[in-house]
């Protein structure tokens, strides 16, 4: 197991506001969490707190989501209101947030109406609206040496472009940027110290369980690698078919040309 | 119309997709012209319009022949083309894709419109959910103010048709017992939490809140409150709760178009498969059953008719535009469901589905490729299949 952990309380796995924020299947990050905590024999609880729930303090890792602009404009409220997140936060405890979440986790998100809507700050990241259309595809990304983690897979879906400022770090770089793409999101996500921000779905824990493993290893004190190998052959082959899929030129890059919407009208059920 | 039906039907060889697209680029009154002096039923919904809309036809069918496009395309196009087919009938029945029903609803001026659901789909395509709900709504604020409000059949268990609907003086609610609940957990209009119960929703910031049916489903059993409790049953030969509840939104509209509650119940005893879904195909020694789930909701009803061990389940998953190109709904279906059976993951996406398997502890196989290929993988004997659209439309090309 894990020898060099003195932990021997269950690691405290936290699901923030999926009734909020569960609309792209992120739902998925907190049992990649668990199973692959449990498979090691770690013991793990799962806490899923909806918007009417008090926000637990003394979670380990806290998971967060994307959705709509008015649900995650409440979520950044609760959260803000209660300040339970940053004290779990100040106390060690590592968060994975993706999309609506990741603008949450920053100084500042555009809400329903078009105005600037307070963060938790965080993460030292400002969002704001794309000029153009919603960056939608599969991105491949090459995640900060730091933190060992490899080559990230995912599927983004935002209209948000997040700018990093001095104290974030971007969670890597784009592999193969699309020329269309805007300058600031040749980069993705944002983190610092634990906490992780990113617009990849998949979920993104599902796609790449050495994330998952680092945000585990936060939790534990311990190095990633000191974690019990798993059986990933499932996984390893969905990221091969995944990173050969995004590096072909006919990538599922953005479908947002005239071409893409005559065909989907065309395709369309 | 009749000039405009000539066009269409010169440019397209008449009632087909191709001749709705011309003759909509060739005349954009195309449509409207078309629907003018008939009356229209529209069926609109996440999952179950193909079905609604057999039920609903089939039903009508008892007073005379009806127009449909059950068997072709819910977008405008195709809604042009079935109506340009046969210029004599008068009356239509109607599947629209949510999102176009919106953009033809002026034109086509339904007398009578189902919604039954509404949930989470293609969102690279549709947007999310809240936005189909929002344009069915200016929808109505347009029909209202043209003077074309149509009657409304609408499920009360359901946020967010209910939010979309209110508003109209017409309306018809009818509780069907929504099993999916997770895409509305969330008012749509103040972004409060919702509240459900077993039989019951309200919003916690806000006014809205389940209305009072005027029609439920409770087993097989339809109750007309609004006819002082009559009851009509319901016989299909359809599996499911949710086709039950398919049924009961038809007879709904079918019983506003004149049409009897048994006289529409007895019809639709008939459909036994709707355009392959449900039907049971021979495949080298197996019986397959095809099943059809696009997304969480429709997983979820589809879960729940998946015959009992020991019988194999092959699922099938693409990702291409039509089904949406992200496949990470998948983490909202609950496959823990199939532990413990012989499994198969197909489709061009088997790979997402097999790491979702892994993680719901499903022992399964992969076969990256057409699901009717993975079927033959399986002893002789029965296989239920479900897959998600292009996957279950090419299972139906092969088959």
């Amino acid at each position: 197991m894990n020898a060099r952990s003195k932990r021997t309380s269950p690691i405290r796995i936290v699901q923030l506001f999926g009734d909020l924020l569960g609309t792209y299947g992120d739902g998925g990050n907190a049992l990649v969490l668990e199973r692959r905590a449990a498979w090691r024999g770690i013991p793990v609880t799962r806490v899923d707190v909806t918007a009417l729930d008090a926000i637990p303090r003394d979670g380990d890792v806290y998971v967060i989501g994307g959705g709509e602009d008015g649900p995650q404009s409440r979520a950044a409220r609760l959260l803000g209101e209660t300040g339970a997140l940053r004290e779990a936060v100040d106390a060690g405890a590592a968060v994975l947030a993706v999309c609506a979440g990741f603008q949450i986790m920053g100084h500042s998100f555009v809400g329903p109406d078009g105005t600037a809507v307070d963060g938790l700050g965080l993460l030292d990241v400002t969002t704001a609206r794309a000029r153009g259309p919603r960056l939608v595809g599969e991105v491949l990304v090459d995640a900060d040496p730091t933190l060992g983690v490899g080559r990230l897979t995912g599927y983004e879906n935002h209209a948000g472009v997040t700018r990093l400022g001095a104290d974030a770090t971007p969670l890597g770089q784009v592999v193969g940027a699309h020329a269309d793409r805007p300058a600031a999101t040749r980069t993705e996500g944002a983190f610092r110290g634990r906490i992780v921000g990113t617009y990849l779905h998949g979920p993104v824990l599902a796609r790449n369980p050495a994330l998952a493993d680092r945000l585990l290893a936060w939790a534990l004190d311990v190095e990633p690698s000191e974690l019990d190998p798993l059986d990933d052959t499932a996984v390893e082959r969905l990221r091969a078919a995944r990173i050969a899929a995004a590096l072909s030129p006919r990538a599922d890059r953005p479908e947002t040309g005239a071409f893409d919407r005559i065909r989907r009208r065309l395709t369309a059920r | 119309m009749r000039g405009a039906a000539r066009l269409a039907r010169a440019a397209g060889l008449g009632g087909s997709v191709i001749g709705g697209h011309l003759g909509l680029r060739l005349d954009p009154r195309l449509l409207a012209k078309l629907a003018a002096g008939r009356r229209i039923v529209t069926v609109s919904a996440t999952n179950g319009k193909t079905t609604t809309t057999n039920l609903l036809t089939a039903a009508l069918a008892t007073a005379g022949p009806v127009i449909s496009n059950a068997q072709g395309s819910n977008l405008a196009t195709g809604l042009a083309a079935a109506l340009a087919g046969d210029l004599e009938i008068t009356r239509a029945a109607l599947e629209v894709d949510e999102a176009t029903l919106a953009a033809t609803a002026v034109d086509l001026a339904p007398s009578t419109m189902v919604l039954a659901n509404l949930s989470r789909d293609q969102l690279d395509r549709y947007g999310e959910v809240r936005i189909v709900a929002e344009k069915w709504r200016t929808m109505f604020a347009e029909l209202r103010r043209v003077g074309k409000t149509p009657r409304v059949v609408a499920n009360a268990d359901d946020p967010l048709v209910t939010w979309s609907v209110s508003g109209n003086p017409d309306v018809t609610w009818v509780s069907v017992s929504s099993p999916w609940t997770a895409d509305a957990l969330v008012c749509p209009d103040c972004a409060a939490p919702v509240i459900h119960s077993a039989s019951d929703w309200h919003c916690t910031g806000c006014d809205l809140a389940r209305p009072t049916p005027d029609v439920s489903l409770a087993g097989r059993t339809v109750t007309l409150h609004d006819a002082g409790d009559r009851m009509a049953e319901l016989d299909l030969a359809l599996p499911g709760a949710f086709n039950l509840a398919n049924a009961t939104m038809a007879l709904a509209a079918a019983r506003l178009e004149g049409i009897d509650p048994e006289v529409a119940a007895a019809a639709m005893r008939a459909t036994a498969e709707v355009s392959g879904r449900y039907a049971t195909v021979e495949s080298d020694g197996r019986q397959i059953r095809l099943l059809m789930a696009k997304n969480p909701a429709g997983w979820q009803s589809s879960l729940d008719i998946v015959a009992p061990p020991p019988t194999p389940v092959v699922v099938a998953i693409n990702a291409r535009v039509a089904d949406g190109r992200d496949p990470s709904w998948l983490w909202d279906v609950p496959f823990e469901r199939l532990a413990g059976r012989r499994v198969i993951a197909a489709g061009e996406r088997a790979e997402d589905l097999s790491v979702r398997l892994h993680y719901a502890g499903v022992d399964h196989d992969v076969h990256r490729g057409p699901a009717l290929d993975a079927c033959r993988e399986l002893p002789v004997g029965a296989v239920d299949l479900v897959a998600n659209y292009t996957a279950f439309t090419d299972t139906l090309a092969a088959r």
